[in-house]
């Protein structure tokens, strides 16, 4: 029986003919029950995935031409993969400032539920496996596509830029901003300037989005040495810099009306929620620093979680309307 | 504190379950190549020389 044994700390267990499998300690304040399935499932950033297979949706919708519903789940399926390995693989490579970051603290390696080379190894089968599956099943532009996503987020940005300047989110946004052009790749078997627009929209978005979260979340960065641009550059510039990418990002929204991506509607919705995202930064820019500022960039930083996802649920709708209708 | 039996049987209860997570995960693939050819293929599975 386990936990009978007179001298070591550590017992073995399992060697017996009545116990088949491996040797396992379990005498032990190290032995480790092992990651359950819902562990591994939150390497996986499920929230991230769920925004990511929003918007690759809306590509596959938006795109001229169709794709067998089937395999349009599949594509959909393999990108959900895809964004939830390099979120694995993003967790491994930076357990070590996780552990030390109150938002990150939680996650499955720093609360010890998961190894690193657990997540490492569940994070390379899954970019793999999903880039494979998704060019066999699907098309290879779209695989292709996906794996510059997961490269782009592992070796560019978090490997790369993250540690080194306060513009890694700028650059490294990309990697958020190909969901809907793999969704667009996965139906046409191309790139084309809509889909182009699609990832613009979403890579001008990621800076003023990520640095109002900064703005009230900079001592996280700094405790753990990551230049986010309020750390190297103070906050003043930070808000400088939101509102500059939000004078960007407004007419950026706008472009999908004129291109005849999106209708009236989106038209409507992308300069009256574009003004309001202006008017927030702007009253960001003019925020006093303390409770006051962090309370004016939390609201930035939430309503640009609604702003990105109603354009592109307004996109999606007018563009199944038009394919059910016309 | 967590007896050892508790532990164990821990234990084998995420293993059994991460177990049958990779055969369900293995089932789907399997369904989802076998269906996919089928799309692909179409009409011209049923066509082909003998």
């Amino acid at each position: 029986m386990a936990g009978q044994g007179s001298d070591a700390s550590l017992e073995v267990v399992g060697t017996g003919p009545e116990r088949q499998g491996p040797a396992i300690a379990v005498d032990s304040d190290d032995f480790s029950v092992g990651p359950s399935v819902g562990e591994f499932f939150e390497l996986m950033k499920p929230r991230v995935m769920s925004l990511v297979v929003f918007t690759a949706l809306v590509g596959l919708v938006a795109a001229p031409g169709t794709l067998h519903p089937f395999l349009a789940g599949v594509a959909l399926l393999l990108i959900a993969i895809g964004a939830g390995a390099s979120g694995a693989l993003n967790m491994w490579y930076d357990a070590d400032i996780d552990r030390l970051m109150q938002r990150t603290a939680a996650r499955p390696i720093p609360r010890g539920k998961v190894s690193e080379s657990e997540a490492l190894s569940f994070g390379v089968v899954l970019s793999v496996g999903s880039v494979l599956m998704l060019g066999v099943l699907v098309n290879w532009t779209a695989g292709a596509l996906l794996a510059l996503t997961i490269g782009f987020y592992i070796f560019v940005y978090t490997m790369w830029l993250k540690r080194l300047t306060p513009q890694n989110i700028v650059i490294g946004g990309a990697a958020g901003a190909f969901p809907p052009m793999i969704g667009w790749a996965a139906v046409t078997g191309g790139v084309s300037i809509e889909s182009i627009v699609l990832f613009l929209i979403i890579f001008i978005w990621t800076p003023p989005h990520f640095w109002a979260l900064s703005l009230y979340r900079y001592r996280d960065y700094e405790r753990v040495g990551v230049p986010m641009l309020p750390v190297v550059a103070g906050l003043e510039e930070t808000r400088r810099q939101i509102l500059l990418y939000t004078l960007l990002l407004v007419p950026m929204g706008v472009v999908p009306y004129f291109i005849g991506l999106g209708g009236v509607v989106y038209g409507v919705c992308a300069t009256v929620l574009g003004g309001i995202f202006l008017w927030l930064a702007l009253r960001v820019r003019a925020a006093e620093e303390g409770r006051e500022g962090d309370r004016m960039a939390k609201q930035l930083f939430l309503f640009s979680i609604f702003y990105l996802f109603m354009l592109f649920a307004v996109l999606l709708v007018e563009n199944v309307v038009a394919k059910v209708v016309g | 504190m967590a007896s050892e039996d508790d532990k164990l049987a821990e234990y084998k209860k995420r293993q059994k379950m991460r177990s049958i997570a990779i055969a369900v995960t293995l089932v789907v693939i399997v369904v989802l190549f076998y269906v996919a050819t089928l799309i692909r293929l179409g009409g011209n599975v049923l066509n082909r020389p003998y």
